[in-house]
């Protein structure tokens, strides 16, 4: 409230040192414009993933091999919505609505994860899907439980919990596969094969290519670089895909001891680029099923309006 | 005492962040005039000791509260889905990290 008196670089130094401190910035605070939009990106497109990603695997729902693998599913998907709401809301807090941002998804203004316009084929998808897409998506989120911005930190740590289900339901459901009959195996061997590279791509480019890093890294709304979270990615999920008997389809991928890490090859940067510049497989099926069920249930908005405009007119009444 | 009659004081609920990055908690309610007056009265009540960083108010009457008797239809259907927990999957000891 004392904050008029003071000029926008003296703002901007006692904005910089709470950050430095480790203090978490809240909503009313005093903000840099560059902090408050680089914020509404990662934080939009963060809720865009959690919602796009919904499809390929609710593309399993209705043929899930059993009851139980079908209710599993379903209370993952469940999840996802859940969790695009949470980030909604935590980025309606920086001052912009839910349509603005839901229209920046479908002019292709805002992006979201690219793993989601690859298909998710067969059965074994569903279960590659929670260990490797969600096993990515935790090791990036854990480290956001610490974000310089109050709203997606907290959001984070409701979502981390939530999480760990679905990574370890998909992993289960691969061991089942993978300890199955050779046909059954074969088919998680070629999921594996098909998800591994764009599971490494959700880090983002490198960290000297990476447009948006050295700010977000200074602000603290990214609290470890690409790099590193690909690599944490990867020296945790090799010992898993040994337990399973698969095989990563890396030929550099070999452990380090004097790094104490795995080394691991060259990522496809040129498909990177062709997928998250809408080129990917299904990008434009993604986009156009979002737009359609946005547009099917409009009646639903309507009705709903309609039926509070009845009961405030019979208040009056 | 003026011959005019007092509005009667409004019931406002009170909530505190007490630090950065924690939610705001429930601490209590007061009564105040309009939103402005229960802030400071809060103040002056509930952060003596520097309880807080951050103090929110909010007229009772806006609160929209579950019944704890309407509990069974709210959420029983929860009960039976232990499968949203992580625990629920029993995954064999070389698998670490998860």
């Amino acid at each position: 409230m004392t904050n008029f008196k003071l000029s926008e670089p003296e703002l901007e130094a006692a904005f910089q040192q709470r950050v430095d401190n480790e203090q978490k910035i809240e909503p009313k605070d005093w903000m840099p414009e560059g902090y408050r939009k680089n914020l509404i990106r990662q934080m939009s497109q963060h809720a865009h993933s959690e919602i796009i990603g919904m499809q390929p695997e609710g593309n399993w729902i209705s043929r899930a091999p059993t009851l139980r693998r079908k209710i599993v599913l379903l209370a993952k998907v469940q999840d996802e919505g859940g969790h695009g709401l949470y980030l909604y809301s935590a980025t309606e807090t920086l001052g912009i609505t839910r349509k603005e941002l839901v229209d920046a998804l479908h002019e292709g203004r805002a992006k979201y994860a690219s793993i989601f316009n690859y298909p998710s084929l067969t059965w074994a998808d569903v279960g590659t899907i929670g260990w490797l897409v969600d096993g990515a998506a935790i090791v990036n989120q854990i480290t956001l439980q610490r974000t310089s911005y109050g709203p997606y930190a907290r959001s984070m740590v409701r979502i981390c919990k939530e999480e760990s289900f679905h990574q370890r339901q998909g992993y289960e459901a691969l061991m089942v596969m993978a300890q199955g009959s050779a046909q059954q195996k074969q088919m998680a061997q070629d999921s594996l094969d098909r998800w591994w590279w764009p599971s490494l791509m959700m880090f983002g480019p490198h960290d000297a290519e990476s447009a948006h890093s050295a700010k977000s890294m200074k602000w603290k709304i990214k609290r470890n670089t690409n790099d590193e979270l690909r690599q944490a990615f990867v020296d945790q999920t090799v010992p898993q895909a040994e337990y399973l008997g698969l095989k990563i389809p890396d030929a550099d991928l070999k452990w380090n001891e004097a790094r104490g890490h795995y080394d691991f090859g060259e990522i496809d940067w040129a498909e990177f680029e062709r997928v998250i510049n809408g080129n990917g497989l299904c990008n434009r099926q993604r986009l156009d099923h979002h737009k359609r069920v946005d547009q099917e249930g409009q009646w639903v908005r309507d009705a709903v309006a309609a039926y509070e405009d009845k009961k405030r007119a019979r208040q009056v009444a | 005492m003026t011959d005019k009659q007092a509005k009667p004081a409004l019931l406002f609920e009170v909530f505190i962040r007490s630090k950065r990055g924690l939610d705001h908690k429930h601490v209590g309610s007061l009564h105040a005039q309009d939103a402005e007056q229960a802030l400071e009265y809060a103040r002056d009540c509930y952060t003596r000791r520097s309880e807080g960083v951050s103090i929110w108010v909010v007229n009772s009457s806006d609160i929209v509260a579950s019944q704890e008797e309407d509990a069974a239809s709210f959420y029983d259907p929860m009960e039976d889905k232990p499968y949203r927990h992580a625990t629920h999957y029993v995954l064999p000891d070389p698998v670490k990290n998860m």
